[in-house]
């Protein structure tokens, strides 16, 4: 995960001084919160949106990590930066709303997969891809065009798609958070990215159509 | 020669992951390899797999070349946040 320098509202002292803004939080200092969220809430709403299909959700997650993220200041020993800590924080408060809501009807993961014929042969193998993932990822509507394909996985894949390959956890904190086996993480991040190649495959197969 | 079966199409792509991570055995990888060597579409499917793979990981990059980095966090979603704590709304 990366993380960009925190903003302070104008006059607030702390710049990129996170000891100070730690300590004037613990202090219960208004302007240090309002920097906090601020300085952090953007990227953590980018990655709420990854994980929440709405926008809605997306930000009461958001606002559900800053609020367990003020209650455990005490607990903050600073051994990772304040961003690493409350992206983990977010990353938590999106999987308990996965958790707990209600599930809409989605596809079954095995009608996302490679279908094979008797004799070990994948069905329909159809062209390659002609164009490099630097090329096509340049463009605005292929990378719109992914985005959609990850939405449309089945959550219990998209989840694993989206901790490993877009959070960049790594497997075993993958399996920790979602209290899976490491076996059955590889397996489903294996399965999500067949998936997903086979969503975009009618898009991005042969000759690649470039809009105007 | 070798003249052994070779694992088919599916089986290659069931253990893929394990294959491109390099966590098969030594014995698997020449099966793989020796089935790559006379099958052209498993060939494009791993390279299509790979990029299909990193398009996902690129997908959310913020700043593309054609596309604004995406601005700042909503004002309201500030006010919620600080009242909920309690403290004054900017």
């Amino acid at each position: 995960m990366t993380s960009g320098p925190v903003s302070s509202p104008e006059g607030a002292p702390w710049g990129s001084d996170e000891s100070g803004l730690l300590a004037s939080l613990r202090a219960g200092d208004d302007a240090a919160f309002e920097t906090l969220v601020r300085g952090h809430g953007t990227r953590l709403l980018a990655v709420a949106r990854r994980f929440l299909r709405s926008e809605e959700d997306a930000r009461d997650a958001v606002q559900d990590a800053f609020l367990s993220a003020f209650r455990s200041l005490d607990s903050f020993e600073g051994t990772s930066r304040l961003a690493t800590w409350l992206h983990r924080i977010v990353v938590n408060a999106c999987l308990m709303r996965l958790r707990t809501r209600r599930r809409k009807p989605e596809a079954a993961i095995e009608d996302l997969l490679p279908h094979f014929v008797e004799d070990g042969h994948r069905a329909n193998p159809g062209p390659a891809w002609e164009e490099s993932a630097d090329v096509l990822i340049e463009r605005r509507e292929v990378r719109a065009l992914v985005r959609a394909a990850i939405d449309r996985l089945p959550d219990g894949y998209r989840v694993v798609l989206v901790l490993r390959d877009i959070e960049e956890l790594d497997t075993a904190e993958t399996a920790r958070l979602l209290e899976l086996s490491e076996n059955a993480v590889k397996i489903r991040l294996h399965r999500a990215r067949q998936a997903l190649r086979e969503l975009l495959d009618p898009e991005l197969s042969g000759p690649v159509r470039r809009s105007a | 020669m070798d003249q052994r079966p070779y694992i088919t199409c599916h089986e290659l792509l069931d253990f893929l992951h394990l294959y491109l991570a390099g966590e098969l055995p030594d014995e698997r990888v020449h099966e793989f390899e020796r089935h790559l060597g006379v099958c052209d579409p498993c060939v494009s499917y791993i390279e299509s797999y790979k990029t299909a793979t990193a398009l996902g990981k690129a997908a959310w990059i913020e700043g593309g070349p054609d596309e604004p980095v995406g601005g700042s966090v909503p004002d309201e979603l500030v006010a919620a946040i600080l009242a909920a704590r309690g403290g004054k709304a900017p």
